[in-house]
């Protein structure tokens, strides 16, 4: 498929365009609620308080219904048949791409490739850009606060390749600080893999300025996305970043599709992470060639519905603004700040000076998942354990905290519950 | 749900022996003259605990105890366990494991074959038969005991 820039429908609100904006000025939430069919309802007779989109956001019926309507009337394989619907579907799949690159502002579409995860994006630059580049003695550098996801691939190459995994200190607050990744990176450093915003502690890493000294040291740079692209715009682009990866289901959109971005040049020097249909050039027994990126990478039949979802989902929060989902988000934190931080016996977990939608704590005789539990009867679903970010946990000298996290749909009202809920469970474990 | 439903429903799960067994952990120390020893952990939610037991030539157990981390229902279960444990036989404690189990699992737990003051701090655990994620919670201790008397080093309730 070509490259196409076609006029773009959806608004993508910045700061100073606002006005010019059809959306309106106010972010009206009870409006965006009644796009979540699951938020109406009652958990334990209270009604549903949605706190952990952190770990997977709800869905619009936005994206419920191009999913249905796509299945409904466009769907079959893709890149195969002669006939409508494969070619209605490939269109489909292909249109979702170009969503995608225009959502990360990506230079071309060939930079996006479908996974099914971020999880799985970070595996395949581990598998094929790392097999084929890294050698003993090599460093890959990465922080203290990554997710599971971002510490085991590169710990697979280390058994595997012999490279060193070094990892930038965070600090009691949850920062990462610049001059600690100058510290760590070196001539070795060949990747410089980190977290854009912090799953566990909300912290929103400098990595604009990371991936600038990476590229200084000759080193490239991955950005695990996964918890940013839902609460700021982001720019691959403008960041600079060689790989940046994200997961739909994070973005209100379905589980099971994810985007690896990568830029070209680097892309195409990338031998296949997995083989088989859709991403081969010719196949006789004695060779096969494979098919530039992104085809290369995406072998076998692929989600496609949960393609054509993920771009319902970008249309949805494009329309909105990630802006004015950001300012709300922002809003919603300094206020849950402020409430948490009243209540006897509870302790903040990560303090940085920037921070997204996130807050962890810990609260003094209950363990987080007694916590949970008394939550979860008054209707309130959050996050209990180590958030996938174990070594993080024991960094900080915890074995788990509680959090809550926000998402465009989320109310000062729903906060107020939490406070009230919390403090019912300090009564009990006083 | 009202707020007092909701309070009793709460109740049901955290009772105040479980409450002050959770706070108040007894037998928590290492025993060093221990001969069975075994490690429960559950990776899930993080819940580590170390059960030590002196089991006697007798087959009884002389001394039990424990150290660890978790929340108040794998902490609690862990006391009380170490409480009952002394003084029986390795038959009495597989009796009161099997009657623990089945009651937190929701299956008809055979009340003949263990006594009334057993039954009653057993059912207390057992409030977390309604809330299906805390069953493991408060059965690690139990097949960590499984694991030490089978001199087994490690056991995982994930």
């Amino acid at each position: 498929m070509s490259k196409i820039e076609p006029a773009s429908p959806v608004c993508y609100a910045t700061e100073d365009e606002l006005f010019a904006c059809s959306a309106p000025r106010e972010f009206d939430v009870a409006h965006y609620r009644k796009d979540f069919p699951i938020l109406a309802q009652q958990i334990h007779g209270h009604p549903l308080v949605y706190l952990d989109s952190a770990a997977s956001a709800q869905k619009p019926r936005q994206v419920i219904e191009a999913m249905t309507r796509f299945m409904e009337n466009d769907y079959a394989n893709i890149h195969r048949g002669v006939h409508e619907l494969s070619l209605r579907a490939t269109d489909a799949y292909e249109a979702a791409r170009e969503t995608v690159r225009r959502f990360l502002n990506a230079g071309r579409m060939e930079e996006i490739t479908f996974t099914r995860n971020a999880t799985e994006a970070i595996n395949l630059v581990a598998a094929s850009w790392g097999r084929k580049n890294l050698k003993t003695g090599d460093e890959i550098l990465i922080t203290a606060l990554e997710h599971h996801a971002n510490i085991v691939p590169w710990q697979m190459l280390r058994e595997e390749i012999g490279i060193t995994l070094r990892v930038v200190p965070v600090t009691p607050e949850g920062d990462v600080r610049i001059e600690d990744v100058k510290a760590a990176l070196s001539p070795k450093t060949k990747l410089v893999a980190t977290a854009h915003i912090s799953n566990a502690l909300g912290t929103i890493l400098p990595i604009k300025e990371i991936i600038a000294l990476a590229h200084e040291t000759g080193a490239l740079a991955l950005i695990d996305g996964a918890q940013a692209v839902s609460h700021m715009q982001t720019d691959v682009r403008d960041l600079d970043a060689d790989f940046y990866v994200f997961s739909g289901h994070k973005l209100y959109g379905p589980a099971g599709i994810g985007v690896l971005y990568g830029k070209f040049d680097v892309l195409k020097e990338m031998p296949p992470y997995q083989t088989g249909g859709d991403m081969i050039a010719s196949v006789t027994f004695g060779k096969t060639t494979f098919k530039e990126p992104p085809h290369r990478f995406e072998a076998g039949t692929p989600a496609i519905t949960e393609a054509v979802g993920l771009a319902a989902a970008i249309d949805y929060v494009s329309t909105i603004g990630l802006n004015r989902i950001a300012r709300h988000e922002a809003e919603l934190l300094a206020y849950a700040t402020d409430k948490l931080r009243h209540i006897n016996s509870l302790k903040i977990i990560g303090t940085a000076a920037q921070k997204a939608g996130v807050i962890s704590f810990t609260m003094e005789g209950a363990h987080p998942h007694d916590i949970g539990t008394v939550l979860d009867r008054h209707g309130i679903a959050i996050r209990a354990g180590h958030h996938c970010a174990q070594p993080l946990m024991e960094h900080l000298g915890l074995t788990a905290t509680a959090r809550a996290s926000f998402g465009l749909y989320n109310t000062k009202d729903e906060i107020d519950i939490l406070a009230a809920a919390l403090e019912k469970t300090r009564e009990i474990f006083a | 749900m009202s707020q007092s439903a909701l309070d009793s429903d709460l109740r049901d799960l955290y009772q105040d022996l479980i409450l002050d067994h959770g706070k108040h952990p007894r037998n928590f120390r290492v025993l060093p003259q221990a001969n069975r020893e075994a490690l429960g952990h559950n990776p899930l939610c993080g819940d580590r605990l170390t059960l030590y037991l002196t089991v006697g030539a007798d087959g009884i157990i002389k001394d039990a105890a424990f150290q660890g981390s978790g929340c108040a229902i794998s902490v609690a279960s862990a006391s009380m366990m170490t409480e009952m444990l002394k003084g029986r036989t390795i038959e009495e404690a597989q009796k009161l494991f099997a009657y623990l189990h089945a009651s937190c699992t929701g299956l008809e737990a055979d009340a003949a074959v263990i006594a009334e003051d057993d039954r009653g701090r057993l059912q207390a655990l057992a409030g977390v038969r309604h809330y299906p994620m805390r069953v493991k919670c408060a059965t690690l201790a139990w097949h960590t005991l499984q694991a030490a008397l089978k001199n087994e080093q490690k056991v995982s309730t994930e």
